[in-house]
C-alpha cells in the first residue's frame, strides 16, 4: 500500500526537535564545547548559556532560576521530589502521601516503592471523568501527610485536574505540593506562585527540546537532599557536567511553548472537538475522560470490540501514528491503569486509541485520520467475534 | 515491538477471515478481558479439513497467529492439523515478540478447540483424541 500522507498524533508520547531549537543546540556541540565549570572564555561562554536557559524554564513557569534544577527529564524529576520530601520529612514523623490512581507510572512506582521504608500513600480516585475533586484531597490530608503530589494533567486521558485549588488548600494545611507537569506546559499556563506550587516536573521532548532533558522547580525554601554527590552543578544538588546542548535547547523550547499558549491551544482545540465529534459518531464508540477539563490535543477513545494494538498497527498502515491504553500495548496483562481508574472494564480499555495532535497539525492531518479510522474500526469489527457477541446483544458494557 | 514482516503481512492481509455458516466444528478461545478471543470455524470431507475460516478479536499477533494456523491445516487430515505446534506456526510467521508467544499458543488451542467440536458433534468424545484444551495465558483481573 503506498502511504500518501504521514499523520504524526502521538505527539503526547513524543514531539520532534523544532528548527529553532535544533539551531540554538548546534553551536553547543562542536563549536561552543566548554565545561560551565571552567574558568576560561569557552567555559564562560558554556556557564553563560545554560543560566539564560535556566531563566527562560523559570520564566515559563512563573519560577525564579535559582529554583529550576535540570534534570535527564520527568521521570528524574518526579523521583527526586517524591523521594527527596519523604526524606527530608519522615524524620520528622511525616511518613505519609496524597496522589491519585491515575499518576504517571513515574510517580505510581516511586510510591509504590517506598512502601517497603514504612511510607504509607493514598490513592484518590478521579471518578469516570478523570478529574479529582480538591475536596477529596482537603480530606485526605493527615497530620503526618509529607507530600501531596497530584498531575497537572493526566498523559493518556488529558483531563485537567484542579491545581491550583489543590494548591491553595496544601499551602494551608502545610503540607507540600508537588506537580508533574509533563504533560500540561506549553498547552495551559502555569503559575508556581499563583497556583502555590512547591514541586513540578517538566520534560523538553513533548515540547519539541530533545529526549533525555527536563527540569524539577524547587520552591526556595523547600530543603531536598540531593540527587547526585559530587561537583557543585545544580547548585550542588545534582551533581555532573551540564548537558549544555540539551539544556539550551530546552530554555528555547519552553520559551517558545510558554508563548502564545492560547492561540495554539484555541486552534489545536478545535481540530480535536472535530475529531472527537465525528469520531464519537461511530457505534459504541465513548470519549474517555471529561470533554471540557482537557488538553488541547487530546483525544481517547474506545471502540467496544476491537483491540488496541491491532487497530495502531492498522492505522499505522494507513500513515498514522497514535497509541492505545491496551494490555498489548502497554507489556502487561492488564490493560491502561489510567482507563480502570475512570471505571473502564478490561474489554473496553482494550479497544482505547489516544490521538495527541498540537498545532502543528493541519486541518488536511484531521481529514486525514477520519477518513481512514472508521473504514480500520470497521475492518477490525468484522473480524472480531466480541463485535460479534455485543451486537447480538450477548456481551454490553 | 518488533514483528516479522511475515507477521505483518498476514496481520495486514489475513487468510481466511470470515464463518463457516455449514462450519462442523467451531472452537472459541480466549477471554475478552484477556483482550483476545479467537474463533475457528472447519470443515470437514473425509478426514480432512476442507476449509477452515477464523474470527479474531486480539492483538496484530493474535491475528497473524490465526492467519498462519488457519493456512497450515487447510487440506491436512484432523491427526495433521491436531499435531500442529504453536511452535510450527511461530516458525513458519518468521519468529514472534517474546511477550506475543501466547498468541501461537492460543491459536493452536483453537484448533484443537475446532476439532474437539467436530467430534463431539459427532457423538464421539473427543478427550482421548484431542486431549484437554488448554486455559488461556491471562490473569487479568474480572469485573
Amino acid at each position: 500500500m503506498s502511504m500518501e500522507r504521514f499523520v504524526y498524533a502521538d505527539n503526547a508520547a513524543t514531539t520532534p526537535v523544532s528548527e529553532e531549537v535544533l539551531k540554538a543546540m548546534l553551536p553547543y556541540f562542536r563549536e561552543e564545547y566548554g565545561n560551565p565549570s571552567s574558568i576560561y572564555q569557552k567555559g564562560r561562554d558554556a556557564a553563560k548559556a545554560t543560566r539564560l536557559a535556566r531563566e527562560k524554564v523559570a520564566r515559563g513557569i512563573g519560577a525564579q532560576p535559582e529554583e529550576i534544577y535540570f534534570t535527564s527529564g520527568g521521570s528524574e524529576a518526579d523521583n527526586w521530589a517524591i523521594k527527596g520530601v519523604v526524606e527530608a520529612l519522615a524524620k520528622k514523623g511525616k511518613k505519609h502521601i496524597v496522589t491519585t490512581a491515575f499518576e504517571h507510572h513515574a510517580v505510581l512506582h516511586v510510591c509504590q516503592s517506598l512502601r517497603k521504608h514504612g511510607i504509607e500513600t493514598t490513592y484518590l480516585e478521579v471518578g469516570p471523568l478523570g478529574v479529582v475533586k480538591a475536596e477529596d484531597v482537603a480530606a485526605a490530608i493527615r497530620e503526618d501527610t509529607a507530600l501531596v503530589t497530584i498531575m497537572y494533567a493526566n498523559n493518556e486521558i488529558g483531563t485537567i485536574q484542579p491545581i491550583a485549588e489543590i494548591g491553595k488548600i496544601c499551602r494551608e494545611r502545610g503540607v507540600l505540593f508537588h506537580t508533574d507537569a509533563v504533560q500540561a506546559l506549553g498547552n495551559l499556563e502555569i503559575d508556581v506562585k499563583a497556583q502555590s506550587i512547591d514541586l513540578l516536573s517538566l520534560s523538553g521532548h513533548k515540547i519539541h527540546a530533545q529526549k533525555g532533558v527536563g527540569a524539577l522547580y524547587i520552591r526556595k525554601g523547600v530543603r531536598i537532599p540531593n540527587l547526585i554527590e559530587g561537583g557543585g552543578q545544580e547548585g550542588g544538588h545534582r551533581a555532573g557536567t551540564e548537558n549544555v546542548p540539551a539544556i539550551v535547547g530546552l530554555g528555547v523550547a519552553v520559551e517558545i511553548a510558554t508563548r502564545d499558549i492560547h492561540a495554539r491551544a484555541d486552534k489545536t482545540r478545535k481540530m480535536r472537538d472535530r475529531l472527537i465529534d465525528e469520531i464519537t459518531k461511530l457505534p459504541r464508540t465513548r470519549l474517555n475522560g471529561d470533554r471540557e477539563q482537557r488538553l488541547p490535543g487530546n483525544v481517547n477513545v474506545s471502540f467496544e470490540g476491537i483491540e488496541g494494538e491491532s487497530l495502531l498497527l492498522m492505522l499505522d498502515l494507513k500513515g498514522v501514528a497514535a497509541s492505545s491504553g491496551s494490555a498489548c500495548t502497554s507489556g502487561s496483562l492488564d490493560p491502561s491503569h489510567v482507563l480502570l481508574s475512570i471505571g473502564l472494564v478490561h474489554e473496553v480499555a482494550h479497544g482505547s486509541l489516544r490521538l495527541s495532535i498540537n498545532d502543528q497539525t493541519t486541518e488536511k492531518d484531521i481529514d486525514h485520520i477520519l477518513k481512514v479510522l472508521p473504514p480500520v474500526v470497521e475492518q477490525l469489527r468484522a473480524m472480531s467475534p466480541l463485535w460479534e457477541s455485543i451486537v447480538k446483544g450477548e456481551n454490553k458494557y | 515491538m518488533e514483528y516479522s514482516d511475515k507477521v505483518l503481512d498476514h496481520f495486514s492481509n489475513p487468510r481466511n477471515v470470515g464463518e463457516l455458516t455449514d462450519a462442523d466444528g467451531i472452537g472459541e478461545v480466549g477471554s475478552p478481558a484477556c483482550g483476545d478471543i479467537m474463533k475457528m470455524y472447519i470443515k470437514v470431507e473425509g478426514g480432512k479439513i476442507a476449509d477452515v475460516k477464523f474470527k479474531t478479536f486480539g492483538c496484530g499477533a493474535a491475528i497473524a497467529t490465526s492467519s498462519m494456523a488457519t493456512e497450515l491445516i487447510k487440506g491436512q487430515s484432523l491427526e495433521e492439523a491436531l499435531k500442529l505446534t504453536n511452535k510450527a506456526v511461530v516458525e513458519a510467521l518468521e519468529g514472534l515478540p517474546p511477550v506475543k508467544i501466547h498468541c501461537s499458543v492460543l491459536a493452536e488451542q483453537a484448533i484443537k478447540a475446532a476439532i474437539s467440536d467436530y467430534y463431539t458433534r459427532l457423538g464421539v468424545d473427543p478427550l482421548p483424541i484431542v486431549g484437554p484444551i488448554k486455559d488461556t495465558h491471562c490473569h487479568a483481573h474480572f469485573h
